[in-house]
């Protein structure tokens, strides 16, 4: 496991920078109670609507509900990208066949309850991650990245033109998860209890007892249960994720992206991995599109699954730090939350979300949050710079 | 078996009625295809050079033929009137300059924002292709904006004839009208048919030669095969990378004004779907391959036709990924290879 | 280390110990503005929303009905300049998905009386039952879907007709006024472009000669010219909006093709005739159910917002007007305008209007645009009976 790493090796990289050098997490309590006290802020913070960060023309619920699930979505992107090493330029077609999966099964054609269709969705997203992986992934590197885009188009041109999933019509009604305490769906219920929210004056934070939300109730008004869902599907996912990264397989996913000739020479299957890789990211990105079908609104239509997504996907992964799941939740969340956070920009915010992307890349060019490894390599590569005196030139 | 429960509508035509209207299909598909063919080129000779997806190239291709209509509208104003092709020769001249120059331009720009800072870091090829979305979304926003961008300098009432409803539609007010030359089949070949084709045949064989046989083209396929060795050999490599985008530049403006004559309205987001089409296009006949970028348009453009003429035209489109998909199962470079480099000297 | 973490904990400490001291409660502090009982008196600050797309693939749409929405708020504000009405504009990008945040925004801001829009019926159908559980009364300009009506949302509303009469009365005008024999249907595969189109197709029955579905976005139509010339047919029915129908008219007439070209509501757009040429749109017939807006509208529009009003305008500025004769009439809580709006019965620049018990618009003549001289003719439409 790369956080295993002895501290004794971490001190002696001296280029590290100080802010990377958490010293005093090093103390495994320490580090622990961080953890919890960073989850607990998580799940608080749309009741707490902290100013600043909070979204003044748009609900903050909702914001934080579409960014917990651009930073599920992501980690499973970075599972295909910053593990495996493979661009997929279509990742919204998984979204999209989680989504319809779920819709169709609750609510078009069938009438499921919702966690009776989410692993079947999970498991239809991961067959069909393997139907197009098999072909594909035989094809190399750059040209995987238009047969990708083309499948997520492919996917989108058929929900769009199949009767059967609805067409443009889209596919409603879909039902919430179930509630849970008295109250159920559609009344403005009570739940178990009341949660309130904090309202603030100025910096002086007040318990708002006007607004609550029950806990735990599925409604329409309130956005917080389904984050508080979502979030708890990203912590499960991105545990999962921290054992699979430090199992034989992730470390044959890395072999196969750092060198697949020399991988495949020493005994690693590589398209097997690769194909794996690509089935736990589908299976991941249906995951996410399933709660977005069964989210607030119980609405999907294709609108919901256009190229540009896959690009905003792919761009949250790459921004966060392609390799390291920390990093690819906050590309997500970043993603998802600049345009909603700065719509006072109105019309120029996509713009501006354009410049920031070219921004961001200029100034860190190894994403936000790069994996250790990277940071190794780049330190790597001053020392050979400072030693050779001159820029290397990949 | 009546699919009708499942499909929206049926196709447009059978399996025989395509062999009847074979001719118009084809010809019309290939018009269509020379336009990708030259999109293409853009995105193959990038590819060819720096193994990068300029993203923003379809960009480069929507800022041409606005130039396309800002040039009818400057010179004719906006009363819609339809001419013929010969009688707008002079005018469609200095569009086709415009548009070329329009959007090298703007190529040049792509390059020294999005790609030459990230290339001087050695930033990795996935962090240029983010750069190059970013650049994308930017170049389309501002064309989307460019009402309110004029509006600071208080220059909106004066150029409200080229600003005004920028996220609407904007055509040309000059119509071009197609003039039947001949008869294949039961097509009537037009005018327009025949000078899209063309030039596109001769602005793809013109840039061929110019790779094979300059001193510039020499340093591009140099650095395409081996940037470390054409270093070593006094190849100024940031001069090539310019001149590669430059280049793709004025083969998307032309294509850019071929597509003004044969469709006549753009959009800031007209480029996205020609984009992906092109950069498909490029995959298909090879990428870095010139003559394959080529090909694979006019491939892609019939075989688009024809699919929407069997499935609908709503098909077209999981058709040509579809082919995309088996032309790289029987041939993984591509039906001509990938090339750029490796072209006989 | 052992130094920093301390420092950190207390620091955290502190921290929570100030957020503590310094709670209280709003419901003191907040007296509600909006439960002021007294019917006639101006609640100050009090805003419309619209909620659509103004950026995105369809952001022209949406820049038109804002136009629509501001022109009426700014006749009103200009006579009732001591109890003005704002305007808080959501920007959805067209995507149902976010529309739902934005929607209970909406319903979350008291400030808020009403709801122009949604603009289409993806975010109709993601957001309906928002609205509806906050009560919040809502009138579309351009949602046209039918089965948005039939979810039973007492707050929704639509000025614009819904598709199944306007496909009705293209079919009927194909067949006695055009005399049609065999007519081609085409559709842009949108909700509205293939609602419409399929009413279209049912109201012809077997004169139906041929059908195809084309995309949004698409410029190059040959296939689809293709069929239509080789189907025979002697009419083209389209349904969609204005940038395709444009292009396929005038790709169709550069093939040759004389038939009749007819199109609906969404091709009623000035547009048109600019993206088809003059020349080409020459003939064609674009069906609206709405009457020909009053001459100085246009004027008034472009006088304001500085562009030409387009479609869905008029539909926008006639449901503002309607939240602003309940405001003016006292009717500031949602349940009191929302009963105003069910009861409303007035006459718009698009014509008459009314709601029956679902929140749709009583129906309303369908009118018969013509391009005539290079010019689409929006002041002398026929009325289809």
């Amino acid at each position: 496991m790369s956080t295993s790493e002895t501290p004794d090796r971490m001190v002696k990289v001296p280029s590290q920078p100080a802010r990377f050098d958490l010293g005093f997490l090093r103390s495994r309590s320490a580090r622990t109670s961080m953890i919890v006290i960073g989850i607990v802020l998580a799940y608080a913070l749309p009741l707490l609507r902290p100013p600043i960060i909070t979204t003044p023309d748009s609900d903050f619920g909702g914001v934080m509900t579409e960014a917990a699930s651009y930073a599920l979505v992501a980690v499973g992107l970075n599972i295909v990208i910053g593990y495996a090493g493979l661009l997929d330029l279509g990742y919204v077609g998984f979204y999209a066949t989680g989504a319809y999966t779920t819709g169709v099964l609750t609510s078009e054609h069938f009438h499921w309850p919702f966690f009776l269709a989410l692993p079947l969705a999970i498991g239809v997203t991961m067959v069909t991650g393997v139907i197009l992986g098999a072909p594909t992934l035989r094809v190399r590197g750059d040209y995987l990245a238009i047969v990708t885009l083309g499948f997520g188009e492919i996917i989108r041109i058929s929900i769009l033109n199949l009767n059967w999933l609805g067409a443009s019509a889209g596919i409603k009604d879909i039902p919430s998860p179930p509630s849970i305490g008295p109250n159920p769906v559609g009344a403005t219920g009570d739940g178990l209890f009341q949660i309130p929210h904090i309202a603030w004056n100025g910096l002086v934070p007040l318990i708002d007892t006007q607004h609550t939300t029950p806990f735990l109730v599925f409604d329409v008004l309130d956005a917080i249960p389904y984050y508080w869902l979502l979030l708890t599907v990203l912590l499960i996912v991105i545990l999962a994720d921290y054992k699979i990264k430090d199992s034989r397989v992730g470390r044959a996913w890395e072999a196969t992206r750092e060198d697949e000739d020399a991988a495949e020479l020493m005994g690693v299957p590589t398209f097997k991995y690769k194909l794996l890789a690509f089935a736990l990211g589908a299976a991941i990105g249906g995951l996410a599109g399933s709660f977005l079908a069964s989210g607030q609104g119980g609405y999907i239509n294709p609108n919901s699954f256009l190229l540009l997504y896959s690009m905003l996907f792919v761009a949250a992964v790459i921004i966060g730090g392609a390799g390291n799941r920390w990093g690819a939740v906050f590309g997500g969340f970043l993603v998802a939350y600049l345009p909603e956070r700065f719509r006072t920009l109105s019309d120029w915010r996509l713009l501006i979300f354009g410049l920031c992307l070219i921004l961001i890349v200029n100034v860190r060019p190894q994403g936000l949050l790069p994996p250790r490894r990277t940071r190794r390599a780049l330190a790597a590569r001053a020392e050979i710079q400072e030693l050779e005196g001159e820029a290397v030139d990949v | 078996m009546d699919f009708s429960f499942l499909f929206q509508s049926i196709s447009p035509l059978t399996i025989s009625d395509l062999f009847h209207q074979f001719a118009p299909l084809t010809i019309t598909g290939l018009a269509l295809g020379a336009i990708y063919g030259l999109i293409a080129l853009g995105y193959t000779m990038v590819y060819g050079v720096l193994q990068l997806i300029n993203f923003a190239h379809s960009e480069v291709f929507m800022f041409g033929t606005f130039a396309v209509a800002w040039v009818v509208v400057f010179f004719h104003g906006t009363s819609s009137t339809s001419q013929g092709l010969f009688s707008t020769l002079g005018l469609l001249a200095i569009c086709l300059v415009a548009a070329m120059l329009t959007s090298a331009a703007i190529a040049l720009l792509v390059e020294r924002v999005a790609y030459r800072p990230l290339i001087r870091k050695g930033a990795p090829k996935l962090i240029i292709l983010i750069a190059a979305i970013g650049a994308s979304f930017s170049l389309s926003e501002i064309m989307g904006l460019r009402d309110q961008i004029v509006g600071w300098f208080g220059l909106k009432d004066n150029l409200s004839n080229y600003v005004s409803q920028a996220r609407n539609v904007y055509s040309s007010p000059i119509t071009i009208d197609p003039h039947g030359l001949f008869s294949i089949g039961n097509y009537r070949v037009t005018d327009v048919d025949l000078l899209t084709i063309g030039a596109a045949i001769v602005m793809m064989a013109f840039l061929d030669q110019f790779v094979r046989r300059t001193r510039l083209g020499r340093g591009i396929r140099s650095v395409a095969q081996d940037p470390e060795s054409a270093a070593l050999m006094g190849v100024n490599a940031t001069r090539v990378v310019q001149v590669t985008f430059l280049i793709g530049g004025l083969m998307a403006g032309a294509a850019a004004t071929l597509y003004m004559i044969r469709i006549g309205t753009t959009r800031q987001n007209a480029g996205f779907i020609f984009g992906v089409k092109a950069f498909t296009a490029a995959v298909m006949g090879g990428i870095g391959n010139l003559r394959g970028a080529l090909l694979g348009g006019l491939v892609l453009g019939v075989a688009e036709n024809w699919g929407a003429a069997l499935f609908g035209t709503n098909w077209k489109d999981v058709v040509a990924f579809v082919l995309l998909v088996l032309i790289l199962l029987v041939r993984p470079t591509g039906i001509l290879g990938e090339s750029l480099g490796k072209a006989r000297a | 280390m052992g130094t920093k973490q301390t420092i950190r904990s207390l620091a955290a400490i502190a921290a929570a110990g100030l957020a503590l001291t310094a709670c209280g409660t709003t419901s003191n502090s907040e007296a509600k503005a909006t439960d002021t009982g007294t019917a006639a008196a101006c609640v100050q600050g009090q805003k419309l929303a619209f909620l659509g797309a103004t950026t995105g693939d369809a952001g022209a749409l949406g820049l038109n009905m804002v136009g629509g929405i501001k022109l009426a708020l700014d006749e009103y504000n200009k006579k009732n300049a001591d109890c003005q009405v704002g305007l808080k504009v959501f920007d959805s990008q067209g995507d149902p998905d976010k529309a739902v945040p934005l929607a209970t925004q909406i319903v979350g801001d008291d400030s808020i009386i009403g709801l122009v829009g949604p603009g289409f019926s993806g975010e109709s159908l993601s957001t309906g039952k928002t609205f509806s559980a906050a009560g919040l009364p809502s009138i579309s300009p351009s949602a046209t879907n039918v089965t948005i009506t039939q979810q039973g949302w007492p707050t929704w509303h639509r000025v614009i007709g819904n598709d199944s009469a306007q496909g009705a009365a293209v079919a009927k005008y194909l067949k006695t006024t055009a005399n049609a024999k065999k007519v081609f249907v085409v559709d842009d595969g949108s909700d509205y472009g293939k609602g419409l189109a399929g009413f279209v197709r049912k109201g012809l029955g077997s004169m139906v000669g041929g059908n195809d579905t084309v995309q949004t976005g698409q410029t190059d139509f040959s296939a689809t010219v293709t069929a239509i010339k080789g189907s025979g047919a002697d009419a083209v029915f389209y349904g969609g909006y204005y940038p395709e129908a444009g292009l396929l008219v005038k790709q169709l007439r550069q093939a040759g093709y004389t038939g009749l070209f007819m199109s609906g509501d969404g091709s009623e757009d000035p547009a048109f005739v600019e993206t088809a040429g003059a020349q080409a749109a020459n003939g064609a017939v674009l069906t609206a159910p709405a009457g020909p807006a009053p001459a100085n509208f246009n004027t008034k529009y472009k006088a304001l917002i500085g562009n030409p009003a387009g479609l869905y305008s008029t539909q926008a500025y006639d449901a503002t007007n309607i939240f602003l004769a309940g405001i003016q009439a006292g009717k500031t809580s949602h349940a009191d305008l929302n009963s105003f709006i069910g009861s409303y019965n007035g006459t718009g620049v698009s014509g008459p209007i009314s709601f029956d018990a679902k929140g749709d618009i009583k129906q309303s003549t369908i009118y018969a645009y013509k391009v005539s001289n290079g010019k689409l003719d929006t002041a002398n439409p026929t009325p289809i009976r």
